[in-house]
């Protein structure tokens, strides 16, 4: 059949589902345990759309399903064949790097961040790294990505070195933004990563100004092989925000080759996401812009995967943007500033039994994709890289007094003419970073 | 082609602006045209090469004076050129820009199949296709982030305001990724936008619609803001903020599209960084912009009947300021008039007052005056929005004052 995901309807059923394994949400009005990625059964009977295979089947339903009908598909195919895996082991290594280099980056951040070796708001990933390496590690180095504030492993996922981010992060001149952006500013050109940004919702519109580059090459420059897809990351509280409706309308719209994907970890700082939205239900927002609107379980990498496919692959062949509400959650605050004591402990625990790199490594495990060395060694090698970052990190220089005024224009003559008649770019002492400007 | 040095058509091309008005639309104060202004215009390339492509041909710049007989003989040596309207100059300039690069594309509202609330993307549409001339739903902030994200990957977009107050719900964008995006990413990425549309205050369109958005956004580091004044000018500065791989406020003004001036025929590109020199003079310097040029040109009309010489700059450049026209003049005249339609806090004027303080105080004879709107928020009534405008007669007493 076409893939393609049809609008996606929650059938509310009272109660929490039969066989659920986990222990019901923390809020626990009826509400809340739909927002919890209950979207009831699928109208056409299948129970499970757990992609968990043969083991996971035993243990019963996964409470949070992914609503694809593309999925459910794979799924009934699978039933006939139980060698049938969503993953070949390249990939399975491929995933399990990506994820434990951003959970031992992040790691490595906080332990630079104490030792006094970063400063500023600093905002990590760990816990969410399903869904960053679910998505980017489908695309291509064309592709575009737009992340928020906690955009380090996003940075990482796209193929920017751990060297370069670590030096931005200590705020040295080797960093991926000349250390002129800091932790929240993640940029680089040649990855295609389009930021990083320290307002929630401002990197939407950038994301769709992407998008519409890339629907514009194939449609006016004539370039028909043209089918650059964009992928903006943002969060629960941004769904919220005003200028997340304006994208949606007008990438619906125009069919812009985008995927809106929201990492929703339920908690915006100290804000919850269910005290601070009329309908916490994000995915349906989709249907009513007139895109399907999915809901995964972040968690879950495979899952997310599946999901990433579908939507990207939707957006390549032109057939316009998707909307997909990730369920994940971090393990820690929100930034390394942040006491984090509004969270219930119970709700932590809950999610760390749901550690998606535990449950890739016990995917590839028990479907004997790799051995427990081959994954020793991904760490290891991990680990060094990680050292190296914080060596090379280390030893760069900060920028020096020349670099204040490089960047502020593309054109440096913005700077206008000074008393003299020259352009104040000409001034010798511009280049030392001490022209009067 | 040759590149042809203008140095100004004389009375030919003067502003003849009784004739062309649209009486109903916009009723300037002075009826004659400005025949006897000395026509003088910033000398520019005209051979299709960016002025500001090479600071060396800037130098062809400074003798903008032209006087009657030189002008003469550059009109009988140049092409006639041809008279429109400003909105029409600034069509012409984006439409040239737009055949001469296909990255070149517009997006806003009503700009496509409506052709512009003020006729300045008129036929684009049908010419171009709707994609490059963009109607975009009601959403400032969200599409002059697209406008941005387009920027960064390839695309030289222009953005509409439909009005320049709108913008203010652009303000995040416009502050935040417009002007500082470039330096956040390490210069990685470039912002080649152009932000522009109609601001300033009308006639009797209320407080909402007469705003100038200019004073809010001079602060923000890394955008360039330029005003144009005349269909020359307009459309010489559009074309430049095309070209220019900076992010660049281009503002307009409500009352003054209708404008009518013979431009030249050959392709023209202006200096976004340098002011203009309107009339010289040697006894005092009035620095305008925009509209309050029209004010400033009457009542310099009054003035040189009393006697005196004013020396009017239209500065064009908002941010950065060109301080060498400027300070050029300063010294020769000792004394400064600064008239604008921004607000008497934090406008314009007010950042002009404090950058020739600091960088000329020296050559000042006599404190610089300031003449601005009132810090009032326009009102409906004609009589009380006149009276929190400048008009030509305040200048007259301001000179007068200041030239004792």
């Amino acid at each position: 059949m076409s893939a393609a995901f049809s609008s996606v309807r929650a059938i509310r059923r009272p109660g929490s589902f039969a066989g659920e394994k986990h222990s019901p949400p923390v809020a626990s009005s009826k509400f809340a345990s739909d927002f919890l990625g209950c979207a009831g059964r699928l109208p056409f009977g299948a129970l499970s759309v757990s992609i968990r295979p043969r083991s996971a089947r035993r243990r019963g339903l996964s409470s949070v399903v992914a609503v694809s009908d593309v999925v459910k598909e794979k799924k009934l195919k699978r039933s006939s064949s139980s060698s049938d895996l969503l993953i070949t082991k390249e990939e399975g290594l491929e995933l399990y790097e990506d994820m434990v280099l951003g959970r031992t980056f992040e790691d490595m951040c906080a332990q630079m961040y104490y030792r006094g070796k970063m400063f500023g708001f600093v905002h990590l990933y760990n816990g969410q790294e399903a869904v960053s390496t679910g998505f980017i590690k489908l695309l291509k180095q064309e592709d575009c990505v737009v992340s928020t504030y906690r955009d380090h492993v996003h940075a990482l996922s796209k193929g920017v070195p751990a060297r370069a981010v670590m030096s931005e992060l200590f705020g040295k001149t080797t960093g991926c933004c000349r250390g002129q952006g800091g932790s929240m500013h993640m940029f680089s050109k040649e990855h295609n990563l389009l930021g990083g940004f320290a307002f929630i919702g401002e990197g939407i519109p950038i994301a769709t100004g992407a998008a519409f580059t890339s629907k514009y090459r194939r449609e006016v420059l004539k370039e028909s092989d043209c089918d650059h897809v964009t992928v903006a990351f943002f969060g629960d509280g941004t769904c919220n925000n005003g200028q997340f409706y304006e994208c949606l309308n007008m990438a619906a719209l125009w069919k812009l080759p985008i995927v809106f994907v929201v990492e929703n970890n339920l908690w915006a700082i100290g804000m919850s996401h269910l005290r601070a939205t009329s309908d916490p239900q994000i995915w349906k927002k989709g249907p009513a812009f007139g895109m399907p609107g999915v809901h995964v379980d972040g968690m879950d990498v495979l899952k997310v995967r599946e999901v990433a496919k579908e939507a990207i692959g939707r957006a390549r062949r032109g057939e316009g943007p998707t909307l997909v509400e990730c369920e994940t959650y971090r393990f820690r605050g929100h930034s390394l500033a942040d006491p984090d004591e509004l969270r219930d402990p119970a709700e932590k625990a809950r999610y760390a039994a749901r550690d998606p790199i535990v449950a890739l490594k016990k995917y590839i495990l028990e479907n004997n994709l790799a051995s427990e060395a081959e994954l020793k060694a991904i760490e290891k090698k991990i680990d060094e890289i990680m050292e190296d970052s914080v060596d090379f990190a280390d030893a760069s220089p900060l920028p020096p007094r020349s670099q204040l005024l490089e960047n502020v224009f593309a054109d440096p003559k913005g700077f206008g003419i000074g008393p003299d008649g020259r352009y104040r770019c000409e001034d010798p002492k511009f280049t030392e970073g001490t022209a009067h400007v | 082609m040759a590149a042809a040095i203008f140095q100004g058509f004389g009375a030919s091309t003067a502003l003849s602006l009784s004739k062309s008005f649209d009486s109903k639309r916009v009723k300037l104060p002075f009826g004659r045209s400005l025949s006897e202004r000395r026509a003088s215009f910033v000398v520019v390339r005209s051979d299709g090469r960016v002025v500001s492509d090479s600071c060396r041909a800037r130098k062809l710049v400074t003798h903008a004076v032209a006087t009657k007989a030189d002008s003469a003989a550059a009109t009988s040596a140049s092409k006639p050129g041809h008279e429109l309207l400003l909105f029409e100059a600034l069509q012409e300039g984006l439409e040239e820009e737009m055949d001469r690069d296909p990255h070149v594309c517009v997006m806003g509202e009503d700009v496509g199949h409506y052709g512009g609330s003020y006729k300045v993307t008129k036929g684009l549409a049908k010419k171009f296709g709707d994609l490059r001339v963009l109607d975009t739903p009601i959403a400032e902030n969200s599409f002059t982030g697209m406008g941005i994200g387009a920027a960064m990957t390839g695309l030289r977009p222009i953005v509409e305001g439909m009005n320049m107050g709108f913008l203010l719900l652009a303000y995040n964008q416009i502050s935040n990724n417009c002007g500082m995006l470039h330096y956040t990413s390490g210069g990685q990425f470039k912002i080649p936008i152009v932000i522009r549309g109609p601001g300033g205050v009308g006639r009797q369109l209320g407080a909402e619609h007469s705003q100038r958005l200019e004073s809010y956004f001079q602060s923000i580091p890394g955008i360039q803001m330029v005003a144009c004044s005349t269909p020359y000018n307009a459309k010489g500065l559009m074309k430049a903020a095309i070209r220019s791989d900076n992010p660049v406020i281009l503002f307009e003004h409500v009352l003054l599209y209708n404008l009518k001036e013979r431009i030249p025929d050959e392709e023209y590109v202006l200096s976004l960084e340098e002011a203009e020199m309107v009339r010289p003079g040697e006894h005092v310097t009035i620095l305008t912009y925009s509209r309050m040029r029209y004010h400033v040109m009457q009542a310099a009309k009054t003035l040189v009947n009393k006697g005196y010489d004013p020396e009017v700059i239209d500065i064009r450049s908002l941010k950065p300021f060109d301080l060498h026209t400027i300070g050029n003049s300063v010294k020769k005249t000792h004394r400064v008039l600064i008239v604008e339609e921004c607000m008497r806090t934090g406008g314009i004027g007010a950042s002009l007052t404090a950058a020739i303080n600091e960088n000329f105080h020296d050559y000042l004879d006599a404190p610089i005056v300031c003449l601005s709107s009132q810090d009032v928020p326009t009102p409906y009534a004609g009589t009380l929005e006149e009276w929190t405008v400048v008009q030509p007669a305040q200048i007259v007493t301001a000179v007068e004052q200041l030239c004792q």
